[in-house]
């Protein structure tokens, strides 16, 4: 018991950090656009709660209250979903390649945005196509998991990861198919794949916040069981843990959190993979620390990296799903290169 | 499942701009070397150039493919459009215009060869259309996206030229030149209104050095994308809050077709009442069509683009 009083410390500790990290980030996120609102008016406006505080325009209140706000939630949303899913995967599929798209969910949604907007009301598809992306990555989960499964034995986790491979391969080649057949909205189905926080708003809130809640809720309660998995199906069976229910609950909340996240932003590759990876790198591989710390992370990376996307070119615009790996796949190899040099 | 989707993103972004023209378009000819001083007497062979340099025509073509809706519409202006046996899935003006299934986005070379064609003409070349098509030994015209009005003029009279149609093709250059002309005379130059041309409904817009952006400047409206424009390749995605701190005077919305825009759904995003265009009727519904497109239609496009600054500058006023 004596490593308890050793070990909670740190974990608080880091946990603290993620915590300052998020709010620097959320921050930065409101302060820093194209348009410059001074710092100052910034702080009014948060004290005033989204009011119009006295000596500011309607016009900065109305981008701060409708464009970066919920711009900033969106991607703090979607990245701590990319990283707790990617985190979770990463343990129950005993892969380090796992990312929150493993399973199909990325083509699945790319199928239904494809479908929406090649095939739905034109006048409608702010609505239709997050729904359909939504739909189609729980139904490309849902194929790769029920195709998966029924090939068990003890091999379950790669059966899974092998039903996913084809599952999407599928997916992506039906998407490509009718997308060739309506190659007038090509530019809009590649416009949404890659990315699309510039035209967040509060429905976007309103549509990812109660899945990404479920599902991250759900993910952090089993983060203890996810040690267990990770050691071997055999062995944590052996102590006594149902393998197969734990995998299905991990599944079922990591599609609900990456469908919500598509949905909402489009493809965001990356995040899944680097920042759990990170975490663990800085604090050890205990899922304990690394699910809360990717939450955390996740959500402050991806809001920071928003922040690149709307000032680097500003007043232009890069796609957001370009600079995750951009940014993220240097800062992983220095962390990475560190790590190795310090053990 | 990264790298491959970025790269195909990356290519299908590529088309798809192609597609709305591009400001980078290759040398092609100016006009004034000859090979189109002659009006009147249609005479054969004829050289033509193309994108793809000089073609030869030995007889009159009276087996026209048209891949390039644009060319379509030349075609048919000026008086070639019964040479023409098929175009593609996307030539949808005039009405008459035989279309196909034939795609110029992901060219078949069987099946227009299949039409038994004299004339092939087409505007982007994903593949190696054109030699392809050689190799059948069919003549194979590229017209690309114009980068200029002059080049588009260039075009109609290369395509009359190819016709046996120079006279009329004259004609038609000519008179869209002097309404060209007129609109231009009519502006206010110191009008000093603002616009942001909507592409789509991410905010991708165009700045002055492309085609259509070219249009506005004739017109002396200033483009809020001119600011955006570096490393753009002319078509910047634009931050909506700067379009909104930009509040330009005019919004024309050239994704009515594709995204189903119209003034109600801009009026609708968040903070958008805010700008002037929204607030005082100043968004324009375009169609997307003749908007992305480098034919006869474009005097219409910059009438209606005109029509459009002087109701905003009147109101003001």
């Amino acid at each position: 018991m004596s490593t308890l009083a050793s070990s909670v410390s740190p974990r608080s500790r880091a946990t603290l950090i993620g915590l300052a990290v998020l709010i620097a980030a959320i921050l930065a996120g409101l302060l820093i656009g194209p348009v410059r609102i001074g710092a100052a008016n910034v702080f009014r406006w948060l004290v005033s709660l989204g009011g119009t505080p006295a000596g500011m325009s309607e016009q900065e209140a109305s981008i701060l209250t409708e464009l970066r706000l919920p711009r900033v939630i969106v991607a703090g949303l979607v990245g701590a979903s990319l990283a707790a899913s990617g985190a979770a995967y990463q343990a129950v599929f005993r892969n380090p390649l796992a990312d929150p798209y493993l399973l199909g969910a990325a083509a699945g949604a790319g199928l239904g945005a494809t479908i929406a907007v090649g095939y739905g009301p034109a006048g409608a598809i702010d609505v239709t196509v997050p729904i359909a992306a939504f739909v189609g990555a729980l139904v490309g989960v849902g194929l790769a998991y029920g195709l998966g499964r029924s090939s068990l034995g003890g091999r379950a986790g790669t059966s899974l990861v092998l039903a996913g491979v084809a599952v999407a391969s599928f997916l992506t080649a039906v998407q490509t198919f009718l997308q060739q057949q309506r190659s007038e909205t090509l530019r809009q189905v590649y416009t949404w794949i890659l990315g699309r926080l510039g035209t967040t708003g509060w429905d976007d809130v309103w549509l990812a916040l109660p899945s990404v809640a479920l599902a991250v809720t759900t993910l952090w309660i089993v983060r203890r069981l996810l040690d267990v998995i990770e050691v071997g199906d055999v062995e944590a069976q052996s102590l006594g843990l149902n393998v197969t229910r734990l995998r299905l609950v991990v599944v079922l909340a990591a599609s609900l959190a990456t469908a919500a996240a598509v949905a909402v932003a489009g493809l965001i590759g990356f995040v899944g993979i680097i920042v759990p990876h990170t975490v663990r790198l800085l604090v050890g591989g205990s899922y304990r620390s690394v699910l809360p710390l990717s939450v955390l992370f996740g959500a402050s990376f991806l809001i920071i990296v928003d922040v690149l996307a709307r000032t680097v070119v500003a007043p232009a615009e890069i796609p957001i799903g370009v600079i995750t790996a951009l940014v993220g796949a240097p800062f992983f190899l220095v962390v990475l290169r560190r790590n190795r040099r310090a053990t | 499942m990264g790298k491959p989707l970025g790269t195909l993103v990356a290519f299908g972004l590529a088309l798809s701009l192609a597609a709305c023209g591009s400001d980078e378009a290759p040398e092609r000819a100016t006009g004034g070397d000859g090979a189109s001083t002659t009006s009147g007497t249609s005479s054969f062979p004829a050289t033509v150039e193309g994108t793809n340099g000089e073609i030869s025509i030995d007889d009159r073509p009276v087996r026209i493919v048209s891949l390039s809706p644009t060319a379509t519409e030349d075609l048919f202006a000026i008086g070639a459009g019964e040479q023409v046996i098929a175009v593609d899935d996307q030539s949808n003006y005039p009405p008459e215009a035989p279309m196909t299934e034939l795609s110029g986005f992901e060219p078949n070379v069987e099946a227009i060869a299949g039409y038994e064609p004299d004339l092939v003409v087409f505007a982007t070349e994903p593949g190696d259309l054109g030699s392809a098509l050689e190799t059948l030994g069919v003549t194979a015209l590229q017209l690309d996206a114009a980068p200029t009005l002059e080049v588009a003029y260039e075009q109609i009279e290369q395509l009359g030229l190819a016709t046996g149609h120079q006279a009329e093709a004259k004609t038609l250059v000519d008179d869209m030149r002097s309404r060209v002309d007129e609109l231009v005379a009519g502006a206010d130059p110191s009008g000093g209104l603002t616009f942001f041309y909507e592409l789509d409904d991410t905010f991708y817009s165009v700045t002055s050095k492309t085609f259509i952006g070219q249009l506005f400047e004739l017109l002396g409206l200033e483009n809020i994308a001119d600011a955006a424009g570096r490393g753009s390749g002319g078509y910047p995605q634009l931050s909506a809050e700067y379009i909104i701190e930009s509040d330009p005077n005019l919004i024309f919305l050239a994704d009515t077709k594709c995204c189903g825009q119209s003034p109600e759904t801009v009026s609708g995003r968040p903070g958008w009442d805010q700008i002037a265009a929204v607030s005082d009727g100043g968004v324009v519904s375009l169609d997307d069509d003749v908007a992305s497109r480098w034919g006869p239609r474009v005097v219409d496009l910059l009438l209606e683009i005109a029509t459009a600054a002087d109701a905003v500058e009147a109101q003001a006023a």
